[in-house]
């Protein structure tokens, strides 16, 4: 039918050559559309996986923002914390005897019973609390004392004072009232008694249980006896140092590499041999990393294990061969005319590379930089090889405190026996890392925007 | 033709003839002798030998290959930046031999300055691109200085009052024309003595041809220039002598008019007639 409509179209008569053509085009067009089908579903498969790890993520992890808390009514009982008057540095006394003094003192506000103060509260919400006396403390997750104790020390003149907290419930309740244990299961098989299970609904239908705003998932180190504690700060400060760690020795260890090997180096048969050599350690298994820094760092540098500052070089050595390739090409990038106009000009070589070449090619070294720290920023298996996967429970405040960082918490969050509880937190440890990262490739992307400039 | 210039032609007939001749010692500005230049293995130009008179324009046709841009590239020894490239025999500048190692590349290049054949300006406003040269060498103690240089570079490139409301603009919003007279005024900012221009007209469109074959013409007056050309129209235009580069050899230098018209080579004659090339 096509063919006829062809012939009465174009009468004339086609010549050997254009029948061919014609012949072939159909083929021609068929391979064309395949391969356009072949990409199209490629991507629509790899968009529709990202879809899911994206929906499975956020659905696990968003509820984890929010944590059930009871809000009580905490009497400072003189007559349970009974301890002597906070001592305040007098004018002959040296800071050496203060301290002893104030320690003392800490000494004894550590052996108040903070608990207590917690069951005396809980009883007056829970009527049938005094036959159960030794269930009244699984409500309230054991970390709390210590909230209570420092609240205390910083201000001693609460005792004897009333005060409505809101304090975090025993990770078991959180579970228990979100619905993530099957709440038909015997009770033998629960982790809460059911006199437990009783309270929690009870308070949570009062009002008195209500799920807030987690501010513990981001303040507080991480935790093991009080699991509903558990935060994120310890992983995230560790992160943080190790970020500014690599942002600061392989950034410009790596800039200044790749402009000397491009620009100044000799081409010979060692600068063939280094580059060949950076090449391969960019395809060297991070973990592999992770045994040179233990053995290096902490075997002859005796650097502390499981320290912000030897995951910092650890993560700094794996960096850098991703920021010297991609400094390199962004300097191969820059066009040849605009050297030469400058070398043309009387620009010394330095010149030439510092006021032209460099200009042009920073805004490629910054993505190249921040992506090389991001990439740093997410890397987990050489933490585990120089000790950042133990438990730490407290913020670090400098390198060289023991610390874990984010993708390493995931990683023992989400070996955490209490299942139920952290499989959510784990998931929102995972969204904080990742906003951490699209936040610093955003910023990439803008700061590409804002420099670049056209030739 | 005024009659200046064909006595210059004149004299500068003279010196190629007798190779280089005492008397007119004033007039030479560069003196090439023997230059031979290698990539690598390949030889590109096989010992050569050519004068560069004060304030003539020099033109270089031949064939793509020939090494005429090798030659003009050795002539303020921008060849340097390639790696590969090695370059033996002498050049003298003002008697000087531009090769010599105690010789600093930065000064010949103050000296000898160049434009391309792609209008390469900086990506940065008209204003930048002008005082660039003359800040990197010190040569304007003063803001007002500077713009002063500023002022009469584009005014010597002919592109004052097409730009002078603009200075803080991008060089590379120009036009193309404008940016090739945009790198000569760059040029000339820096007060070379030589002018070199490697076809500095190819990627241009005959209106900006002819604006900057005009520009050349002025320019003669206050520095030697010698450029590559592919456009024979274009030796014979501007030009005062043109020189036949042919496999890697200087085949013939002459005045133009005498390429030209009467040409000594039988491959000069067949180039010009476009028999090849």
């Amino acid at each position: 039918m096509s063919n006829q409509t062809d012939t009465t179209s174009q009468p004339m008569l086609k010549s050997a050559v254009q029948q061919k053509v014609q012949a072939s085009l159909s083929r021609r067009h068929r391979q064309e559309r395949l391969f356009k089908f072949t990409g199209l579903t490629a991507v629509m498969i790899s968009l529709a996986l990202v879809a899911m790890l994206f929906i499975n993520i956020f659905s696990k992890g968003l509820p984890a923002f929010w944590q059930t808390s009871i809000t009580l009514d905490i009497y400072f009982d003189p007559a349970i914390i009974q301890i002597s008057e906070k001592p305040v540095q007098r004018a002959d006394e040296s800071s050496n005897e203060f301290r002893e003094r104030f320690l003392a003192w800490q000494g004894e506000l550590g052996m108040i019973n903070f608990n207590r103060l917690i069951s005396d509260s809980l009883m007056q919400v829970l009527p049938d609390a005094d036959q159960h006396r030794r269930q009244i403390l699984r409500v309230v997750t054991s970390g709390e004392r210590f909230a209570l104790r420092d609240m205390v020390k910083d201000d001693p003149s609460i005792i004897g004072q009333t005060k409505r907290l809101n304090l975090l419930t025993d990770a078991n309740i959180d579970v228990w009232l979100k619905g993530n244990i099957d709440r038909s299961l015997p009770d033998h098989q629960q982790q809460l008694s059911p006199v437990v299970q009783k309270w929690a609904d009870d308070l949570y239908a009062s009002g008195i249980i209500k799920n807030r705003f987690s501010f513990a998932l981001f303040m507080n180190p991480d935790s093991r006896s009080s699991l509903a504690s558990a935060g994120l700060a310890g992983a995230f400060m560790g992160s943080l140092f190790m970020m500014l760690i690599v942002m600061f020795l392989a950034v410009p260890m790596g800039v200044a590499a790749a402009i000397y090997l491009e620009e100044f180096a000799p081409k010979n048969k060692i600068t063939d041999l280094v580059e060949v050599n950076i090449n391969n350690l960019a395809a060297v298994p991070s973990i592999v990393f992770g045994l040179l820094g233990a053995a290096v760092f902490i075997g002859w540098f005796n650097l502390p294990i499981s320290a912000p500052m030897v995951g910092g070089l650890v993560l700094s050595l794996m960096t850098l061969p991703t920021v010297i390739i991609a400094t390199r090409s962004t300097l191969k990038a820059i066009p040849p005319s605009i050297r030469q106009a400058a070398l043309g000009l009387g620009a010394s070589k330095m010149q030439t590379i510092f006021h032209h070449v460099l200009p042009l090619a920073f805004p490629g070294i910054l993505t190249a930089s921040i992506l090389g720290v991001a990439q740093a920023l997410g890397e987990a298996a050489p933490l585990l090889l120089i000790g950042m996967k133990s438990f730490v429970a407290t913020v670090p405040t400098s390198p060289f405190e023991q610390s874990t960082a984010l993708p390493v918490q995931i990683f023992l969050w989400q070996g955490n026996e209490l299942r139920n509880f952290f499989e959510a937190r784990t998931s929102a440890a995972i969204i904080v890392l990742l906003t951490m990262m699209i936040s610093l490739n955003g910023i990439a992307i803008w700061l590409r925007k804002k420099f670049e400039q056209r030739w | 033709m005024t009659r200046d210039h064909q006595d210059r032609i004149q004299q500068v007939q003279s010196i190629t003839e007798t190779g280089h001749s005492m008397n007119q010692q004033t007039e030479l500005k560069m003196k090439a002798r023997d230059v031979k230049v290698y990539y690598g293995n390949d030889q590109a130009i096989k010992g050569i030998d050519m004068d560069v008179v004060k304030n003539e324009v020099l033109a270089f046709i031949g064939p793509s290959g020939c090494g005429k841009s090798t030659f003009l590239r050795c002539l303020n020894r921008m060849n340097d930046t390639i790696d590969i490239c090695r370059v033996t025999g002498t050049i003298e500048l003002d008697g000087q031999n531009m090769y010599d190692p105690s010789l600093d590349v930065v000064q010949l290049r103050a000296q000898v300055g160049m434009v391309f054949q792609k209008p390469n300006p900086f990506p940065k406003s008209i204003y930048d691109n002008i005082a660039y040269g003359p800040k990197l060498h010190g040569l304007a103690s003063k803001k007002s200085d500077l713009d002063d240089i500023v002022e009469s570079s584009l005014q010597k490139a002919g592109l004052w009052n097409e730009v002078k409301d603009r200075l803080d603009q991008p060089g590379t919003g120009l036009s193309g024309g404008q940016q090739q007279r945009l790198c000569i005024a760059r040029t000339i900012a820096v007060s070379p003595e030589v002018i070199l221009m490697d076809e500095p007209c190819s990627a241009l469109d005959p209106i900006a041809t002819s604006i900057i074959e005009e520009l050349i013409d002025e320019l003669k007056a206050n520095f030697t220039i010698v450029m590559v050309t592919h456009n024979m129209q274009q030796a014979a235009r501007v030009s005062d002598r043109t020189a036949f580069f042919h496999l890697g050899e200087l085949v013939e230098v002459g005045a133009t008019n005498e390429v030209f018209t009467n040409p000594k080579h039988k491959r000069t004659e067949d180039y010009i007639t476009g028999r090849y090339g």
